[in-house]
């Protein structure tokens, strides 16, 4: 291993040696500021080490990793969601009774994990990004020990991610019997090879990964975890998990499939295209019968998925820009909307987060900017011009209309209505008129705590890049053109 | 005209709307004063746009364009036309008087009441003055989100209701209409800039697959015959100033659009489909008028007398002849100010009493005399009485309609004679008979509310006994809509046309 694969793996390796430097600290030193800064630091320093690599891509660092533009803008942003996710535990956190600085151990070597997964090219890195990612969720799902519902979340996250890596496992292990590599290139010309009649074991093969990935991005019908999971976990782990947990599978997925021409197999696109069409209409109408903003986001963040497999199977270089946008718009929305119900649930109303919909009640005339934000966030996911989500969804319209998938086209516009009911129900409870004789009820969380530093910066750097990316996406575009479409070669 | 005349109209709004949301919650008096402010400013603006139009010419004028999204091909595009410089003016004039009567009967979040109402003003004078499709559509939904507030925080007792089920019907349509616009864009060779997409000819059937997708989002804006029913929740929960917004500007863009993008972009498809708009058109022109002789509620009357109005104004539209265009156009101007002035007057009486029931009133001319003489100015407009607005619109409809087709003209005329047998009657319960003890006790209108009704009276005699001011803004722009409509799937023509148009 030359010099220059050091150089070119330093972003991957970064976070894992702050996982242990900031461990060691905590040995010495409990002190949830340091720690908390110390994360940030390793993040930063990170994001920079991306460029220090920049020069040297693409690389194939053993047969495991290969560095190359597509890994560096996906590590690049899911670094920079860590980052946010930090900044919104220390606010969340430090509101909370217990020690909390081995929560950031963890999450840098999630952080870890997806970068691995974000570079891999090889089956046993791929598991191995997968696992580091999985374990280190359970305990953060799970972190409050003394919260009923994160313990019932982090049981369940662990049963269900164990199950969907046996599936994954056996998968891997039929492609390997079947074709006798590991590696995704590999894979891609032996089965280019393969006449499509003598490749069923290959298809059982690909069609466990499928379920594997399946339950990782909660695509139906795998979702079933999801909701549970993300309205017991911290609203910031919840975060974590619909963004750089999601994002690193899906950034898999996207490499894999698209080495692998899943269009050569019209069994796998149909499997894919039935699996989108259920999560979007799924998605949103289970969304529909909930009362809790976070349960909402979970089955919301079952249709987006879906939305962002439309641009999956569109295939070639629009699907992977609108997929590469439609995930970074993704990302900034739901930080925002996790980071407001964080804010929110700073000041432990029992431990419990602020994620009942009555809680939020006319929000808009007490704590107008949150409400405001929220508001923002809503019209983001559902697709409304001037903020990300339009770009988004546009961009993923445009790629299926490009590759003219008509059909899901269809379901994209009919699920997308559905959907905008329930984001229209949640900003109609923030408008709300609060009878005016009734003094303020001082117990709601709207009305409760004021806004940490650390948090209140990040909402607001959320905020401006939602309607950035909204309102002049040619610059990501541009940065997404340079270095995410380099996947196609 | 050296200043970017278009995209100041469009944005001092916005500025305006920014700066009121940053001021003080106690100071209602700044707030108001700055919201009119802004508002007349905003209209005195819009007046070159007016004065010094180029109505010889078909062309675009004021246009600006920058680039926005280049990887897509996207323009910051503005211009206007004779079709759609009349609703720029539209808008800015209904904002003012919109602000006016909400002076007193908006009593809670002043704030952010006016800041919705100029957030409004400012999307939907980027509606009508869009030239790339993209654009357009941001303007158009972005309208929707102040709209949703308006009617969902300063409604009446069911508003929430009503607030969703306008913003889902609304933007069903539209996710529709968009994957049209994306298609149109791959299939104008990955532009969206609408004069280009007026001189490409394109496939039959894309061109009916397209139509109908665009029909999904301006049928429900307009509101046509089967997707109406959000019309008569949203108008009648609304506050004044939602109503009168409403009826004068947003349910027009639906018909603009049909004008500017289904009719020039889509002429064959427009040209068989023509039959069943006219169809539908009259059947909104009857049900509509049929359902408002049933109401009991005055805005709600109102709201379906819009539907069989706007019926007239898409009867004229699909014609496809001089006369019907001319027609619906001015006709879409008419039922702007006619519509928009009866709201307000709804909302001024509203103010005093408190009910919309029918029932409630009886005897108001005695009580309130001005205000019943300025009533029947309106309601006279809206039956369509000669040397009014309401009757030049509607008899160039008709002759239109007859043109097209006798059947349906004459149904269409039925129409009107229902109309005149409801608004009559509403006037008659409304303000003859004996007084109703309800309603005794309060004061007539005074200067404030008197001043906000003069421009549109005004209006009404001005269009009634001289169109031809507004007439001619659209002759040239008429004439090439029909040229494009006549000459499609010809190739030498529509060649002419770019020629023209460049």
């Amino acid at each position: 291993m030359s010099a220059s694969d050091i150089t070119a793996l330093l972003p991957i390796i970064t976070p894992a040696i702050a996982s242990v430097l900031v461990m060691m600290v905590i040995a010495f030193r409990r002190n949830h500021a340091l720690t908390a800064a110390l994360t940030t630091g390793g993040l930063v320093i990170a994001s920079s080490m991306l460029l220090v690599m920049l020069p040297l891509l693409p690389r194939q660092v053993t047969p495991l990793i290969f560095v190359d533009r597509y890994a560096f803008f996906f590590m690049g942003l899911f670094f920079a969601a860590s980052f946010f996710v930090v900044l919104l535990s220390y606010g969340y956190f430090a509101a909370r009774p217990g020690r909390h600085d081995e929560f950031y151990v963890l999450l840098l070597i999630a952080t870890f994990g997806s970068a691995v997964l974000a570079a891999s090219s090889h089956f046993v890195s791929f598991f191995l990004g997968l696992e580091l990612l999985g374990i280190s969720l359970y305990s953060m799902i799970a972190y409050q020990r003394t919260d009923r519902y994160g313990n019932e979340a982090g049981i369940k996250y662990l049963v269900l991610a164990a199950t969907s890596s046996a599936f994954l496992l056996f998968g891997m292990a039929l492609v390997y019997a079947q074709l006798g590599t590991m590696q995704f290139t590999r894979i891609a010309v032996e089965a280019a090879a393969l006449s499509v009649s003598s490749s069923l074991p290959l298809l059982a093969g690909f069609a466990l990964i499928i379920v594997g990935i399946g339950f990782k991005l909660a695509l139906v019908p795998f979702h079933m975890w999801s909701p549970d999971v993300y309205e017991g976990a911290p609203a910031p782990v919840s975060a974590f998990i619909a963004t750089v947990s999601k994002g690193a599978v899906f950034v898999l997925l996207l490499r894999y499939f698209s080495l692998v021409d899943i269009h050569r197999f019209p069994a796998i696109v149909t499997v894919f295209t039935i699996i989108a069409i259920a999560s979007m209409l799924i998605g949103n109408l289970l969304a529909l019968a909930q009362n809790n903003i976070k349960r909402i986001l979970a089955y919301s963040s079952i249709a987006h998925l879906g939305y962002v497999l439309v641009a999956f199977i569109a295939g070639g270089p629009a699907a992977i820009t609108a997929a590469s946008y439609y995930l970074a718009a993704y990302f900034v929305t739901i930080l925002g909307a996790f980071g407001i119900i964080s804010v929110l649930s700073s000041a432990g109303s029992g431990g419990r987060d602020a994620d009942a919909l009555d809680e939020y009640r006319g929000m808009a005339w007490h704590r107008p900017w949150l409400a405001g934000m929220l508001t923002l966030v809503l019209f983001s996911l559902a697709g409304i011009p001037l903020t990300a989500g339009f770009m988004g969804k546009f961009l993923v319209i445009s790629a299926g209309a490009g590759s003219t998938l008509w059909l899901l086209l269809v379901v994209v516009a009919v699920s997308s209505s559905i959907g905008l009911y329930y984001y229209l129900r949640i900003i109609t409870v923030l408008y709300t008129r609060v009878p005016a004789q009734v003094p303020e009820k001082r117990e709601t969380p709207a009305a409760g705590p004021r806004l940490s530093l650390s948090g209140g910066t990040a909402l607001v750097v959320l905020a401006v890049l939602l309607i950035w990316l909204g309102v002049f996406p040619s610059p990501l575009l541009r940065l997404i053109k340079a270095t995410a479409e380099h996947l196609i070669y | 005209m050296d200043y970017p005349i278009l995209s100041t109209v469009i944005f001092l709004p916005v500025v305006g709307a920014l700066i009121i949301l940053l001021m003080q919650r106690s100071n209602e008096g700044l707030i108001k004063w700055s919201a009119l402010t802004f508002s007349i400013i905003n209209f005195i603006l819009s007046i070159p746009l007016f004065t010094s139009f180029n109505k010889t010419t078909a062309a675009m004028q004021f246009t600006e364009k920058y680039k926005w999204i280049p990887g897509w091909n996207i323009n910051y595009a503005l211009g206007v036309d004779g079709i759609s410089v009349l609703f720029v003016l539209l808008s800015t004039l209904l904002t003012v008087l919109c602000v006016s009567v909400s002076w007193k009967s908006v009593k809670q979040k002043t704030k952010e009441f006016f800041a919705a109402l100029l957030l409004i003003e400012g999307s939907m004078i980027g509606v009508f003055c869009s030239v790339d499709l993209f654009l357009f559509y941001i303007f158009w939904e972005a309208m929707l989100i102040p709209m949703y507030l308006l009617i969902g925080v300063w409604g009446g007792p069911n508003r929430i209701y009503a607030a969703i089920k306008f913003f889902l019907f609304t933007l069903v349509g539209s996710v529709l209409m968009l994957i049209g616009i994306i298609v149109l864009y791959f299939n104008t060779g990955k532009s969206f800039d609408i004069l280009q997409m007026m001189v490409t000819n394109y496939p039959f059937n894309l061109q009916l697959i397209l139509f109908w997708a665009f029909f999904a989002a301006f049928a429900v804006k307009v509101p046509m015959f089967p997707v109406h029913t959000w019309l008569p929740d949203a108008h009648t929960e609304a506050p004044t100033a939602g109503s009168v917004i409403l009826a004068g500007v947003l349910i027009k863009m639906g018909a603009y659009g049909f004008l500017r993008f289904s009719m020039p972009i889509l002429p064959e498809a427009t040209k068989a489909m023509a039959p069943a708009m006219m169809v539908l058109s009259v059947i909104g022109i009857i049900y509509g008028a049929v359902i408002c002789l049933g109401q009991t509620d005055l805005k709600r009357l109102i709201a379906y007398s819009s539907v069989s109005h706007m019926g007239f104004v898409t009867l004229g539209i699909f014609a496809l002849n001089i006369q019907g265009l001319q027609g619906g156009i001015l006709q879409m101007l008419n039922h702007g100010i006619v519509t928009g002035a009866l709201f307000l007057c709804i909302g001024m009486i509203y103010d005093r009493t408190h009910t919309r029931q029918i029932a409630d009133y009886g005897g108001a001319a005695t009580i309130f005399p001005v205000y019943a003489a300025i009533f029947m100015v309106f309601t006279l407009a809206s039956i369509g009485l000669p040397s009014t607005n309401g009757f030049v619109g509607e008899f160039l409809i008709i002759l239109g309609g007859f043109t097209a087709s006798k059947t349906v003209g004459t149904i269409s005329a039925l129409g009107i004679i229902i109309g005149a047998g409801y608004m009559l009657w509403l006037y008659q319960r409304v303000f003859f008979m004996e007084v109703n003890p309800k309603i005794q006790g309060h004061n007539d209108i005074d200067l404030r509310e008197i001043l906000t009704l003069v421009p549109l009276i005004i209006l009404v005699f001005w269009i009634g006994v001289y169109p031809n001011t507004f007439l001619s803004f659209m002759d040239v722009s008429v004439q090439h809509l029909i040229e494009r409509l006549n000459s499609a799937g010809q190739q030498n023509v529509a060649q002419h046309i770019i020629e023209v148009i460049q």
